[in-house]
């Protein structure tokens, strides 16, 4: 019956489509081809997050800035913990920016592909682009919120140093790490939904875990390495170090890069792998 | 000439029941299991396992417009997103060798708080077109959705027709070599489809290569010059569409009648069951109707107790999904008149010829108690075509507007001229 097809050499066209995984590949050629349709998935990201809010971006600093006065008020005046010589709502502050990045750009991610069914079900496009839009839409909140910073440091005379030319580094490192770990997130969400009722309480246990509220130098010397093996340490010392001209502790800056870059293969590996069956379990 | 498409022994196998959400440890065992499976068919019982599409090969010429027709369940969807390339096949393989543009639904990613304008670029984005193509067409767009406007109001205020009209412009305008559509055609109103219908040829006859898949056998006809014929899985008939709709008829005929519920249970009503639907048109069970002769719908039900005022009813609605009547067995009986003891009944209601249009249709099954309750109701629950016999002059009818075509005695004598 078949045999008009069998005598024909089966030489594979443009575009193959069988039941194997992409393997090792990663697929940048076609990522790099739907470049466009990131660009408009943050566009319409960046657009909707205050849509029918009363305060509209002015959220993207009150979230941190709220945590700063709470921090402080609890933190430093009650619980007097030391802030590095720092005036400690600007040390807060500092920690929170990145922070609040982090957690809502993890956040967003993770719940992106559930809250996209429709689109995985009809339309075909690189499926990592879905969790990638909310974490480039919250790099505009970081951006927002980073504003808030000139006022404090002119407040509290802290004058900048060279050192902030590290700055771009650690949004850089962040949003590498929080890309990393929403991907995975999103994709375990997609088939095990406990991800969603799981994910307040990692956020808030990775919170106490990294030095947001607390300064690295409080931990036991015994125990910083641990401290240190969370990526987020490196990176929320190094923004506080870059802004407030500390010196940095490269230990932990090139551990936050080695272990970015380890979520990160890791889950692009792992998205790769179970994408092709997003649609059939969504 | 090289296909454009070619696809050699796809075969596509789902799990149910589990619904996909099974455990990791789950996961695992069916892996291992998988060769076997694969031997023993995935017989129905023996796991919850169906092919949705079973050895499917066939090749499609550049510029061909071809039609793919089946009942629901046949596999056509799960064609369409393995050509999509939205889900993978479990075995067998496609090649392609154009860019391919699907439209599986009308408005994928419209964003009710976003604007037309905004929807247009995210829509088009999301399709597969580049920012500069609708720059390029963006014009041409919102002109063929008749919402100039409108363009920088949330799409929330928008009708849902100029919704609609809306998303179909962007889809219409996106330009792969190879264009794949379901039943998107079915959307707006009468003026609208047609302007889709014009859009659509006119994307064929530009010489590129449409996959039609449609319930509306007319469409299938206007559209496309062959058409696949798809039933569990695997395809049936693959030829000349006239030929392939007229096979479709005459099998749908053999195959689907009667339907029965006994061989497996239903979560029915604790107090109604019911046990098969059959059409019957001169003697015979059949599901393609010839719409010159009238036609039987029979039921036949078991009340498991004793259901004093309970009134059965049937919802036709087309293939469009419009609801073209409804009736009940109250229509000429009185309530207290009807016979509602326990027991097993047989009720039959009889359509007059010459009244529904061409096409699918799905009837709805149920029974309540007026003003009541809702007793039970199976969803489209017989699915039957309507074709017309004979000669084309009267066939002219089901070309109307409307949503029926009845055939109506006119009576014309010359008036008497008034008194002076």
């Amino acid at each position: 019956m078949n045999s008009a097809l069998e005598v024909q050499t089966e030489s594979p066209g443009e575009i193959l489509i069988n039941s194997e995984g992409p393997g090792f590949r990663l697929g940048l050629a076609e990522l790099w081809r739907y470049r466009e349709l990131l660009y408009f998935l943050t566009l319409r990201d960046v657009k909707l997050r205050y849509k029918q809010t009363l305060l509209g971006a002015a959220w993207a600093i009150l979230q941190p800035l709220c945590a700063m006065l709470l921090f402080t008020l609890v933190f430093s005046r009650l619980a007097r913990l030391p802030s590095d010589n720092i005036p400690y709502p600007l040390f807060a502050y500092a920690g929170l920016v990145p922070w609040t990045f982090f957690s809502n750009a993890i956040t967003n991610a993770a719940n992106s592909l559930v809250g996209s069914t429709s689109l995985v079900t009809k339309v075909y496009f690189p499926r990592l682009i879905i969790p990638a839009a909310p974490v480039l839409a919250g790099l505009v909140d970081l951006g927002i919120a980073l504003l808030l910073l000139v006022p404090l440091l002119i407040y509290y005379r802290i004058t900048l140093t060279w050192q902030l030319l590290f700055l771009p580094l650690f949004i850089c490192l962040a949003t590498l790490l929080a890309f990393g770990v929403g991907m995975l997130l999103a994709a375990l969400n997609v088939k095990y939904r406990d991800i969603r009722y799981a994910l307040p309480f990692l956020v808030q246990l990775w919170l106490f875990a990294s030095p947001v509220i607390y300064p690295l130098s409080l931990t036991p010397p015994k125990w910083k390495w641990i401290f240190t093996l969370n990526p987020m340490t490196g990176i929320i010392e190094g923004t506080r170090s870059s802004l407030f001209g500390l010196p940095f502790d490269w230990t932990a800056i090139g551990v936050s890069l080695v272990v970015a870059l380890f979520v990160i293969a890791l889950a692009a590996f792992f998205f790769r792998r179970v994408e092709d069956g997003f649609a059939d379990v969504i | 000439m090289k296909p454009i498409i070619r696809a050699k022994n796809l075969s596509k196998r789902y799990r149910i029941g589990s619904g996909g959400h099974a455990s990791l440890r789950d996961a695992v065992a069916a892996t291992v299991r998988a060769p076997l499976r694969r031997l023993s068919n995935g017989k129905k019982g023996a796991d919850n396992i169906i092919w949705a599409l079973k050895d499917v090969s066939f090749e499609i010429a550049p510029g061909e417009v071809v039609g793919i027709i089946g009942r629901n369940g046949a596999g056509k969807s799960t064609l369409l997103k393995i050509l999509s390339r939205i889900t993978k096949p479990t075995a067998g393989w496609v090649s392609l060798n154009g860019r391919v543009g699907s439209l599986l639904e009308v408005g994928t990613g419209f964003h009710s708080e976003l604007t037309g304008r905004e929807n247009i670029f995210l829509n088009g984005a999301i399709l597969g077109m580049s920012k500069r193509e609708i720059d390029n067409k963006f014009d041409e767009i919102v002109a063929f959705a008749e919402t100039e406007q409108f363009l920088d109001t949330p799409v929330k205020h928008y009708s849902s027709g100029m919704t609609v009209r809306l998303a179909f412009a962007v889809a219409a305008h996106l330009e792969p070599e190879i264009l794949i559509i379901d039943e998107v055609l079915a959307v707006g109103d009468i003026a609208f489809q047609k302007k889709c219908l014009g859009k659509m040829n006119e994307v064929a006859q530009a010489g590129r290569t449409v996959l039609f898949v449609s319930h509306d056998l007319s469409a299938v006809n206007a559209l496309c010059a062959r058409t696949l014929l798809l039933h569990e899985g695997a395809i049936v008939v693959d030829g000349p569409t006239r030929e392939v709709t007229a096979h479709y008829l005459d099998t749908t005929n053999k195959l689907y009648s009667p339907i029965t519920w006994t061989d497996f249970p239903r979560e029915q009503s604790v107090e109604i069951q019911l046990l098969a639907a059959t059409i019957r048109q001169r003697g015979e069970n059949t599901t393609a109707v010839d719409c010159r002769q009238p036609f039987t719908i029979s039921l036949t039900y078991e009340n498991l107790k004793s259901l004093p005022g309970s009134r059965f009813f049937i919802l036709v609605r087309n293939g469009k999904g419009d609801l073209v009547f409804g009736t009940s067995d109250y229509d000429v009986m009185s309530p207290e008149s009807m016979d509602r003891r326990r027991g097993r009944f047989q009720s039959e209601v009889t359509l007059p010829a010459n009244l529904l249009k061409t096409g699918p249709y799905y009837a709805t099954i149920g029974a309540d108690i007026k003003n009541e309750r809702v007793i039970f109701a199976e969803n489209d629950a017989i699915q039957f075509e309507v074709y017309e016999s004979g000669d084309d002059t009267l066939a002219e009818r089901h070309k109307r507007v409307g949503v029926i075509a009845p055939l109506l005695s006119w009576q014309t004598s010359e008036a008497s001229k008034p008194q002076s």
